[in-house]
């Protein structure tokens, strides 16, 4: 189709994954999974195996975020080969059954595609999380879900760090995708931000059915927000934080931050303001789950990705 | 209405931290610890946190919910090795800060709590107290960026289950919309506000100032409603509508939507006109609870003013 690009020919998608409760207190994923595991009718497409998940069931019974540690941190090669069966941490086990189901990760019996359900208290909006800024299926699939739901909004955000990445559930599968709706609070559902997930997992399922059925998807540039730095609280010598998000900073998810800009405010009422070299877009802004991971935002840096035309092998 | 004298209020405590994961008392507690806060020209102040146990883990409670353990019953039942961690701190903090009921009580206790529902920043009274009454009054006056309401639960004293119970005069400060473990500026900073304010009504209280009577509105429950449910598993099939969402206080009316099925059914409210709160809060969905319905009355309150000996 295009001049200078070849198609990218690639394998059917036809082993999805969804993922919900890998997180137990994020409801609209708990929910979600638990609905379709009742009845998939609304996840049902031609020539694709829909399979929901619930990924951290202790989790999701205690309404807590995980048991002994992180599940969506779990998924590192140690952890994935860690002897001990029993004695391991819950969620260490639960990776490995879930990489055994689902995976294993890095081989070609993996899933083609896991969707992994999260809620954040931040006021990120939709936002789906993408692991490698070359997995052409991901960015086509994303750049469909961007157009379907116009004018309503739907941001990506990649996470290519070599340091802060990490090892999510969903890298289990050949193409993870990570869906991240907010602000919700942990253990409460609400409706909107419910359907709005509901929404674009419907435009990715048929994205997938159209993909299965032979569709070729030109060339498109996406527009993603890179990860950059992760930024902490102001701590004291104890590491207790001293200072909370600035209330001009609080729910300005993806809008620009400048140096010089209200960054904190102190418990006792001094602005900190950001010191960077250059304007950056913050983002996962006061997530509850993040003061114990030292990060009250992240910074990220826009970029325009091209993804290849892509095609069915 | 004739004037009420009272005696100085010359104590106070500022609590945080009953619920460990409501931020902002947290860390208004720690903060006036820190500053080694203790005294405000005639009022002493003491800032105590509650339920350091449940504050360190970052939950509401450990065993059980602390603010529910103030109950004239449950202060006076024997500790054995199975009581509960919350009723044996909810004795602890009676003998320091009361006994509830006893004229060795603070004056006055304010407990510092979040939730997650829309309710900007609500005062709660366990009954009629002229003095929190003017406080209500005063706040509505000096904090007009967000709305200033006040709930009143209408429990004679040895049923009053809360911790504020203990003190002679006492209310909770009861803020939000702030999800769980998650500390906002913009809260934070009212809430600092309210309580600068209700040190700065007492010192003029003390020096000998009128308040002068008035009525004020104040919301009181008279029932509740649970999320429909799955009669097989009890698990709930609906979530609050759009339009109820956010909307505490706002009048329910009859036919309004009230629950939005996961399958796409409206089911809609209809009782007699009420006035929603704690709309979608958290800590309710293990009490069956999706929101409470109050009625709103009007409340006559005289002049104060300090005894003088």
């Amino acid at each position: 189709m295009s001049s200078y690009n070849n198609t990218a020919r690639l394998t059917e998608a036809r082993r999805v994954a969804i993922f919900g409760g890998t997180h137990g207190n994020e409801m609209s994923g708990v929910t979600l999974v638990n609905l379709w595991m009742k009845n998939s009718d609304e996840i049902q497409r031609k020539g694709v195996e829909a399979k929901p998940f619930i990924t951290n069931p202790k989790a999701v019974e205690k309404c807590t975020r995980y048991v002994d540690t992180d599940l969506n941190r779990a998924f590192t090669p140690e952890n994935l080969s860690a002897p001990g069966g029993d004695e391991l941490p819950y969620e260490v086990q639960r990776a490995q059954e879930i990489n055994r189901v689902f995976g294993p990760k890095g081989s070609p019996d993996a899933y083609d595609v896991i969707f992994d359900l999260h809620n954040t208290t931040s006021n990120m909006g939709c936002t789906l999380i993408l692991e490698s800024s070359k997995d052409h299926f991901n960015l086509q699939m994303m750049n469909y879900i961007k157009k379907a739901i116009a004018p309503a909004s739907c941001l990506v955000l990649l996470n290519e760090h070599p340091l802060l990445k990490y090892s999510t559930s969903r890298s289990v599968a050949k193409h993870p995708v990570g869906l991240e709706v907010g602000p919700q609070p942990q253990g409460v559902l609400r409706s909107n931000i419910f359907e709005a997930m509901r929404v674009i997992l419907k435009h990715a399922l048929d994205f997938i059915e159209l993909f299965n059925e032979g569709m070729e998807f030109p060339s498109c540039t996406v527009e993603v927000f890179r990860v950059s730095e992760r930024i902490d609280y102001p701590r004291d010598a104890n590491g207790n934080i001293i200072a909370m998000v600035h209330p001009n900073l609080q729910d300005c998810d993806w809008e620009p931050l400048n140096p010089g800009d209200p960054m904190f405010q102190t418990f006792d009422g001094k602005t900190i303001h950001y010191q960077g070299s250059g304007t950056v877009y913050p983002t996962f802004i006061n997530e509850a789950a993040y003061y114990e991971k030292q990060q009250a935002f992240v910074t990220t840096r826009r970029e325009t990705l091209v993804a290849s035309a892509i095609r069915k092998a | 209405m004739e004037q009420v004298s009272f005696p100085p209020l010359s104590s106070v405590v500022i609590c945080g931290g009953t619920h460990g994961n409501e931020m902002t008392g947290v860390y208004l507690v720690r903060e006036m610890q820190k500053q080694k806060v203790d005294k405000v020209g005639s009022v002493s102040i003491n800032a105590v946190m509650s339920n350091p146990r449940a504050v360190e883990a970052c939950t509401r409670y450990t065993e059980t919910d602390l603010n529910r353990c103030f109950t004239d019953a449950l202060l006076s039942s024997p500790i054995t090795d199975s009581t509960p961690y919350e009723v044996r701190r909810a004795q602890e903090l009676n003998a320091q800060l009361g006994p509830k009921g006893s004229n060795k009580a603070v004056d006055m206790l304010i407990d510092l709590h979040n939730t997650t529902s829309n309710m900007g920043l609500c005062l709660i009274f366990d009954s009629i107290d002229y003095v929190t009454l003017h406080i209500f009054k005063y706040l509505q006056s000096k904090i007009p960026s967000v709305p200033v309401r006040s709930l009143l639960l209408e429990k004679p004293p040895s049923e009053a289950y809360s911790l504020d119970s203990v003190g002679k005069h006492s209310f909770s400060i009861e803020v939000g919309p702030q999800p769980n473990g998650v500390v906002r500026a913009d809260i934070f900073n009212i809430v600092k506000e309210a309580v600068d304010h209700t040190i700065g009504f007492l010192q003029e209280f003390n020096r000998g100032g009128t308040f002068e009577g008035g009525e004020v509105e104040a919301f009181t429950v008279v029932k509740s409603v649970d999320y429909p449910r799955d009669p097989m598993t009890g698990e709930i099939t609906a979530a609050i509508h759009p339009q109820l969402q956010d909307n505490d206080f706002k009048l329910l009316k009859r036919g309004d939507p009230m629950f939005l099925s996961f399958t796409g059914e409206t089911v809609k409210y209809e009782g007699e006109e009420l006035y929603p709160l704690f709309v979608n809060e958290c800590a309710y969905y293990e009490k069956k609870i999706a929101f409470h319905l109050a009625q709103k009355l009007t409340h006559k309150f005289p002049s104060i003013r300090v005894k003088k000996d």
